[in-house]
């Protein structure tokens, strides 16, 4: 097939409407898919879609070239309804070595839109690949997939040909041949991919000429050349009015931390050693001194949250962010923190263990470690959110129970949640709960922990305050004075306390919103970044008429007062996460209700399709 | 944005008193820790720092028990990490005076990286490392100062590790402050503790100090009368490094790279070794003699101007502030790229 050839021009395609797509870019680590995949997001979102995202990429940062295990991909679903997740089944995937194919095919529809780039499967790259022939002289890929072989590096060189660039400057282009081609296909608007280049190449006008050459090549490709009969239109999907911007899981959490940092005007301070998926929190933060965020990048995990200890005990909201492994090496200093009675708040972005595990890849297993993780009755609130954008709204929340209470709070987040974007609608700050921090200054009757009726909480004092000086720390101590106690019925009384403080958090938590009828066959019970791949196959379920509904989780510990009772308006309880089966031990335990777990451990978000199977199992055959 | 700014004439009259809390002290009898609570509380009147503005802050052991028995704040932590609690306080209220009260264990076995880390980034606090070469409080297992060779409970045949040196340790974490100086010579404790809560930086000392229950008298060599007489090395800013019985005083010198004793009056005026604070190189080689062959330097070895982290975080945050004004939330969230659904 003759790629080189002058496009015929002026042949009108025909524009075919779909309710959603999904599509995935994969490449060599090299060849720039994340790029690809947000600025295909970005335009997406111009476009009015709703979209979930799901990046994908090596924890090797120049993985070896054409290997296997240094594919990336980027993959969305967009649609003119809502998007809960970013899809299972891929309509469209863009190959860009024989290595992403050979990863990424049987992820594709029969049938399904396969294009690749020819450029790249030469017998050193099929050979990396494990492929002891080209795939693509196999008649059998064209019959089962509209297979599109494209000389996409040919073309990007094709198209630069004039420009002082060399040809790995060259070479490095044909992403943007990718994004332009798969663009047209879909119809989505150039113009934020424009501006992006403009910005980014502001100082290197050969560069920004150059990116620009190849996307409006890669778009008029499409356009012109007679491999594509059709091309698609996916209307804008009815959603809330507003303005909308695109969030990703950790800027929102660090964005929520700002928030929080400027509605209890006092600082706050944020420890943390660098970890993958967590270290980009830490990075956002570092961008925004202007809100009094004082950032520590410690040297090692327990330095990082015991620095945060240090300024909570110095009045100040101390926050520390790590993955599961810090997590685990945090233990004790969080320990410290609940018999200290300190405001804290921990985000663990959770990734697939145990040890080391798989770094880039999501997991849901630390739940365990939060609600138990440490020596002895060390009990600490535990929120997680439920998409990218609610990271915004559980950071917030963690500052404001955990200034609240004098009390840890951790927040459970996931690579998926953390890499993951969405469109987000822009909140009204002021819509937010206050965050009332007070600081006890009065000496009449002051004992360091002298409770709050309501909440438990012991007084805040900032140090530099006269007369109220007091010494605190990990050993047990009296209620109410504060003096160390090794007094067995005063521990019994403490550890009771510190359990019951934390449960009275539960006055906080608003009533459970159930979707779906409040009384059925099954009801499918999930929490953290579960909620799209859940709410997907619900939905599916109850449009097959039936009686499912389903319930997400934002706060773990204490849970929601009244889940005890929903739980047994429904015949069977099913509890889908990327774990072993953590919350729904937590379930049976607390309810003795019988809820069966579906788990899948792979690193990846459930499949929206295999909670549906599950449903379909539980519920039975007939709707 | 300085710690003592408070002015003196705003700072009550203090007496040792005022630094007493009510807990009873629970070390055992005879404990070198009770001499130095005692020069702590009775130096804290002359730093003219206002009670409620100072926290001590500590890890675990029985030096760490410390801040309970001091009238100020205090926050009793976990093992190793003081120093790490005390740079997120600093970063956190740059206007408290903040202590590290911490042992040989604690601030150089479990807690040796955070004192690495807080002396290389020069977090104004100001350390007191009680050296008693055991763990006393888990009842006498070695230490990493303990000599090598060591019999205690954990080594029934001798210790196989080769001990630290706290105060090469500590310059060569880039500390800016270093000072040694023994429990039982109170006004040189005294004058130590005031001299290091005065600096600027980090401020680390190491106060040799006697477990009289678990390693009595580990540092006899500073408190037998004769011994003490031979080899004390009081460390004074530009005066000669001299030492030993005036009818037997002895020179420390350089001889090429290499230090050596020898008689001072063998010693021309021009070669004696005057001492300064300043040069970081010589409180370096000062830090690695000891006796038998040499004598036991006490005193300042380094005192220099660094910058102080947290000084320069904060620095930046005002930069920031001053620059572009106080961050608004309404105003970022609408920032960069977004669209209208309507």
């Amino acid at each position: 097939m003759s790629q080189a050839a002058t496009p015929v021009t002026g042949v009108k395609k025909t524009q075919r409407a779909l309710n959603r797509a999904v599509i995935r870019f994969a490449g060599d680590s090299g060849d720039g898919m994340q790029l690809t995949g947000e600025q295909f997001t970005t335009e997406t979102a111009w476009a009015g879609n709703d979209l979930a995202t799901l990046p994908n990429f090596p924890a090797e940062i120049r993985a070896p070239a054409g290997t296997l295990f240094g594919v990336s991909s980027f993959q969305l679903q967009f649609g003119s309804q809502r998007v809960y997740t970013p899809g299972d089944r891929l309509d469209c995937l863009v190959a860009m070595n024989p290595a992403a194919l050979k990863v990424h095919l049987s992820d594709l529809k029969t049938g399904g839109l396969l294009i690749v780039n020819t450029a790249a499967f030469e017998k050193r790259n099929l050979d990396k690949a494990g492929y002891a022939a080209n795939p693509l002289d196999d008649p059998a890929l064209a019959e089962r997939y509209r297979l599109h072989q494209v000389d996409m590096s040919g073309l990007t060189h094709e198209a630069l040909k004039s420009l002082p660039l060399n040809a790995k400057e060259k070479e490095r282009c044909k992403n943007f041949f990718a994004l332009g081609l798969v663009s047209w296909i879909y119809t989505r608007p150039l113009e934020p991919t424009l501006d992006w280049i403009g910005k980014k190449f502001a100082k290197t006008a050969t560069l920004a000429d150059a990116n620009t050459r190849v996307l409006k090549a890669g778009h008029a490709f499409g356009e012109t050349a007679e491999i594509f009969g059709e091309h698609y239109q996916v209307e804008a999907a009815e959603m809330p009015p507003g303005l909308y911007r695109a969030m990703t899981g950790n800027r929102a959490l660090a964005w929520g931390l700002l928030a929080a940092a400027e509605r209890s005007a006092i600082p706050v301070v944020f420890g943390a050693y660098p970890i993958t998926p967590a270290s980009s929190v830490l990075e956002e933060l570092a961008l925004h001194k202007r809100f009094r965020i004082r950032t520590i990048q410690a040297e090692d995990e327990i330095a990082a949250v015991t620095s945060a200890i240090g300024a909570a005990f110095g009045g100040a909201v101390g926050v520390t962010c790590s993955s599961g492994p810090g997590i685990a090496l945090k233990g004790e200093a969080i320990g410290l923190a609940v018999t200290a009675e300190l405001p804290l708040v921990i985000f663990d972005i959770q990734r697939a263990g145990p040890s080391t595990g798989m770094p880039t890849k999501t997991e849901q297993a630390d739940l365990m470690q939060a609600l138990y993780g440490r020596n002895s009755e060390s009990p600490v609130v535990v929120l997680a959110p439920a998409t990218p954008g609610d990271c915004f709204f559980i950071a917030y929340e963690s500052v404001r129970i955990a200034v609240k209470y004098m009390v840890p709070v951790m927040v459970l987040s996931d690579g998926f949640l953390a890499n993951g974007s969405e469109p987000w609608l822009i909140p009204d700050p002021a819509t937010l709960p206050p965050i009332d921090v007070h600081f006890r200054t009065e000496r009449e009757g002051f004992f360091p922990y002298l409770r709050d009726p309501a909440t438990l909480a012991r007084p805040w004092v900032r140090p530099g305050t006269p007369g109220l000086e007091h010494r605190i720390g990990g050993i047990e101590k009296q209620d109410v004075t504060g003096n160390i106690s090794y007094d067995p019925e005063n521990h019994d009384h403490m550890v009771r306390t510190r359990a019951e403080k934390v449960r009275r958090v539960a006055q906080e938590i608003p009533p459970t919103s159930i979707h779906g009828p409040a009384t059925g066959d099954l009801l499918v019970v999930g929490w953290g970044g579960t909620y799209g791949a859940i709410t997907a196959a619900v939905e599916r379920a109850q449009g097959e008429g039936r009686s499912v509904a389903s319930i997400h989780l934002r706060h773990l510990n204490p849970l929601p007062p009244d889940l005890g009772h929903i739980l047994r308006e429904y015949r069977r309880v099913l509890v889908p996460e990327i774990n072993s089966g953590q919350l729904v031990r937590v379930l049976r335990a607390e309810y003795l209700v019988d809820a069966v777990g579906f788990n899948r451990v792979r690193g990846l978000p459930l499949a929206s399709d295999d909670i549906h199977e599950a449903i379909t199992q539980l519920c039975g055959d007939q709707p | 944005m300085s710690v003592t700014g408070a002015g003196a004439a705003a700072t009550p009259r203090y007496t040792k008193k005022d630094f007493e809390s009510d807990q009873d002290v629970r070390w055992c009898p005879g404990c070198g820790d009770y001499a130095i609570l005692s020069a702590v509380q009775k130096s804290m009147p002359d730093l003219g720092i206002p009670r409620e503005n100072i926290v001590f802050v500590s890890g675990i052991g029985c030096s760490s028990r410390f801040p309970y028995y001091m009238n100020t704040y205090g926050f009793h932590t976990i093992h190793g990490r003081a120093p790490a609690i005390a740079t997120g306080l600093r970063v956190a209220r740059p206007d408290l005076k903040v202590f590290v009260v911490t042992g040989d264990g604690d601030g150089l076995s479990i807690g040796g990286n955070h004192t690495l880390h807080v002396l290389r980034r020069n977090v104004d606090v100001t350390i007191l490392l009680f050296n008693n070469r055991i763990y006393g409080l888990t009842k006498g297992q070695y230490s990493p100062t303990s000599e090598l060779g060591k019999v205690t409970k954990s080594t029934p045949l001798g210790s196989a590790d080769r001990p630290v040196n706290p105060l090469a340790f500590a310059l060569g974490c880039g500390a800016t402050f270093v000072a040694r100086t023994v429990d039982r010579n109170i006004p040189h404790l005294e004058e130590m503790l005031k001299r290091a809560a005065r600096h600027r930086g980090t401020a680390f000392v190491e106060i040799l100090q006697n477990c009289n229950v678990y390693n009595d008298l580990t540092w006899n060599v500073m408190y037998d009368k004769e011994s003490k007489l031979r080899y004390e090395l009081r460390l004074e800013h530009g005066k000669p490094l001299l030492f030993g019985p005036p009818d037997a005083r002895q020179a420390v010198i350089m001889d090429g790279v290499t230090p050596k004793v020898a008689p001072a009056k063998d010693v021309a005026e021009r070669a004696l070794w005057v001492h300064d604070e300043r040069n970081v190189n010589a409180a370096k080689i000062l830090a690695d003699l000891f006796a038998p062959d040499f004598p036991v330097p006490i005193g300042v070895l380094a005192a220099i101007d660094a910058p102080i982290y947290e000084d320069l975080l904060l620095e930046q945050e005002q930069r920031a502030i001053s620059e572009r004004g106080p961050g608004e939330i309404a105003r970022l969230l609408t920032s960069g790229d977004t669209w209208k659904i309507e």
